[in-house]
């Protein structure tokens, strides 16, 4: 499953910052800080390859996908997508690059019109770029994306309202797939269904991947859909990376106290296990990104935490080959 | 020892626009004081209705609780007067929903909500009221309790709000606790803290827990028995060591292996449950995962499989198969 090392990277992120601001005042609104939802993020994603990015809530990895889908413009940094720094491009660059960069989002509920057809929900996109303009063939690759993602074509008329969540999520895909994209951002794409359609949706996302050569970005708190999904794992806490391994080294070596924490706080579906597996959670909540500690941003939460880790912010290091960790107490 | 619950035969229904409901459809279950029971199923497998249902809870129209007997230390509460029943609730019985956020006031203060509870079921000042407060606040793991007392819901983080419904739950010493999807809301490292302050609390205060869950991970680390339910019915129930172990419906078997594993590398393709849980209004004879089941036979369409003898001692499947499914249970 691993890539080469050497597989070119489709997308290099270099010290991206995206920060909020926040104010206070109704007429002169003061700036009295930032959110740092994202604050200095470096990562590589290569082409082909499913990395996942995990983290609890407000770790900053939904901003991270929404900047590297141009949703948002980022406050520093650079966003190098297959050579070309994106991170600055103005909007009609921007209608270019969104065939080649698609989403699915969590809830396909709110994600799909309720007053528009499945059909026109997935032709929508190429109506917008102007992709099969013969409305005849538009309809007839409509009907294909939909056989693609498991549906029958006649779907097309039917309104999301009529089906189930594991049926709207397909559509979400086919849309996604619309534009024949080679990157995808799956954000919490599997999140909100059950666990037997949630199976449904993992398989067909990997038959995809597979079949078009697809390079995912996924985005999910689950680890255990990561840990099966993905070849290359980035943990997130506070808007940086804190560690970065292949996945079954992440999960089976983890090596930065929170990836350590967050994969004790997961329970294994097996009574045997977990009667064996001795169990502290870690203390406290993620502190407020607006004023995050000095230093390392997990320092007060974590159990091997020196004095200097107040002072100093440690940066990514590669403690063993392609094991990256922002620990100066990991070795 | 008579358990300290015993629900029996109990139907829960909706009448709704196309039909009616049948949320619960005839489960029985007991469990032990200070037990730790799971009841495990997909949306729409009628868990939460009848967890609601034990409490009386469910909104009448549309719904009705249309049959069965709920023995609680001694008393049907189907029987109870309206009065006897709030009583019950928030005293014998305490509460632990899902979302904190909208199962508290927001215009109340925290301590107002947990003084509020013991005056209703305690009587008593409001000084010993409050006494009792900050000692809650400190047992479910809160510092600094008498500003948080003066703190609204929406000053604390839905941890920190999770921590306050367990203080309520526990305010009146009750002998059984219902948690609805308790940790579902939460990050992960917030769901281990606020799942090990229940186990510590519940054995500790020797108080029985029902844990109502889509996770097989919190099944597998916190309960000793467990209740599988689909379309409304248990369809296996029995220790969580037989039923991870050894199932004998063919629903837990393709349950536990729908989910991938955070503990071994990744062996081969998911294999799903193809389909979907079926419409609850049109319901007929059979078995209802037979339209899923890769075990289906002819008498699966004429009836409904009783919950009989499976397995391990104490283990209970409602599967004409159950039988022949020992082997298909341990590959899984």
């Amino acid at each position: 499953m691993t890539l080469a090392d050497n597989a070119p990277p489709l997308l290099e992120l270099r010290g991206l910052r995206m920060h909020f601001p926040v104010t206070e005042g109704m007429i002169a609104r003061r700036h009295i800080g930032d959110v740092k939802a994202v604050d200095g993020v470096d990562l590589t994603i290569r082409r082909g390859e499913t990395l996942g990015l995990v983290g609890e809530s407000g770790c900053g990895k939904t901003t991270m996908g929404r900047c590297i889908l141009r949703l948002e413009k980022p406050t520093a940094g650079e966003i190098r997508y297959d050579g070309v720094d994106i991170a600055r491009l103005g909007r009609k660059e921007l209608v270019a690059l969104r065939r080649r960069i698609q989403v699915i989002f969590q809830d396909p509920y709110s994600s799909l019109n309720p007053r528009q057809k499945v059909g026109s929900i997935i032709a929508e996109p190429m109506k917008v770029h102007g992709v099969e303009p013969d409305p005849a063939r538009r309809t007839a690759r409509v009907h294909e994306l939909l056989s693609l993602c498991g549906l029958n074509p006649n779907f097309a008329d039917r309104y999301p309202h009529e089906m189930s969540g594991g049926q709207r999520q397909r559509v979400g895909i086919a849309r996604a797939l619309a534009l024949e994209p080679e990157f995808i951002v799956c954000d919490e794409a599997v999140s909100a269904l059950d666990v037997s359609i949630q199976a449904q949706i993992i398989n067909l996302l990997e038959d995809l991947r597979d079949k078009f050569n697809l390079t995912y970005l996924f985005i999910a708190h689950d680890l255990s859909v990561v840990r099966h999904l993905c070849q290359r794992v980035a943990v997130m806490y506070l808007g940086r990376v804190v560690e970065l391994a292949d996945c079954d080294e992440l999960f089976d070596n983890p090596l930065h106290p929170y990836t350590q924490a967050l994969l004790a706080a997961v329970p294994v579906p097996d009574p045997t296990v977990e009667a064996g597996r001795a169990f502290r959670p870690v203390a406290g909540e993620v502190p407020s990104p607006i004023n995050p500690p000095s230093g390392c941003v997990f320092h007060p939460r974590c159990p091997i935490a020196v004095t200097a880790c107040k002072e100093v912010r440690p940066d990514l290091r590669e403690i063993r080959p392609s094991h990256w960790v922002a620990c100066s107490q990991a070795n | 020892m008579a358990p300290l619950l015993e629900v029996k035969d109990l139907y829960t229904e909706f009448r709704t626009g196309v039909g009616v409901v049948r949320a619960v459809d005839g489960i029985s279950y007991t469990v032990e004081p200070g037990e730790t029971v799971a009841i495990v199923g997909e949306s729409g497998s009628g868990k939460s209705v009848s967890a609601l249902s034990l409490l009386r809870l469910i909104p009448d129209p549309p719904g009705q609780i249309s049959g069965g007997e709920i023995w609680f230390a001694g008393r049907d509460l189907m029987t109870l007067s309206e009065e006897e029943m709030r009583q019950i609730r928030g005293g014998d019985i305490g509460m632990v929903f899902q979302e904190p956020m909208t199962s508290l006031n927001p215009v109340l203060t925290i301590g107002r909500q947990i003084t509020e509870t013991i005056e209703q079921h305690r009587g008593g000042d409001v000084a010993a009221a409050q006494r009792r407060a900050i000692e809650l606040l400190g047992l479910v793991g809160i510092a600094d309790a008498e500003r948080r007392l003066r703190q609204y819901p929406h000053q604390l983080s839905g941890g920190m709000r999770q921590r306050v419904m367990i203080a309520i739950a526990l305010a009146c010493d009750p002998k059984l606790i219902i948690a609805d999807e308790p940790t579902t809301a939460l990050d992960v490292t917030i769901q281990a803290q606020i799942l090990e302050l229940m186990q510590e609390l519940t054995r500790r205060l020797g108080v029985a827990l029902i844990v109502i869950t889509h996770n097989l991970g919190v099944v597998a680390r916190y309960a000793q028995r467990v209740n599988v339910m689909y379309a409304g019915r248990i369809v296996e129930s029995g220790s969580a060591a037989a039923l991870y172990h050894n199932p004998r419906h063919p629903y837990t078997i393709a349950l536990l292996r729908s989910v991938p594993r955070l503990d071994r590398p990744r062996q081969s393709r998911l294999d799903p449950i193809d389909g979907a849980p079926p419409d609850l209004t049109r319901l007929d004879l059979g078995c209802s995962f037979r339209a899923r089941c890769r075990f289906a036979i002819e008498k699966c369409a004429a009836a409904k499989p009783p919950l009989l003898p499976a397995g391990a001692p104490g283990q209970l499947s409602a599967c004409f198969r159950s039988h022949d499914l020992a082997l298909a249970g341990q590959a899984a």
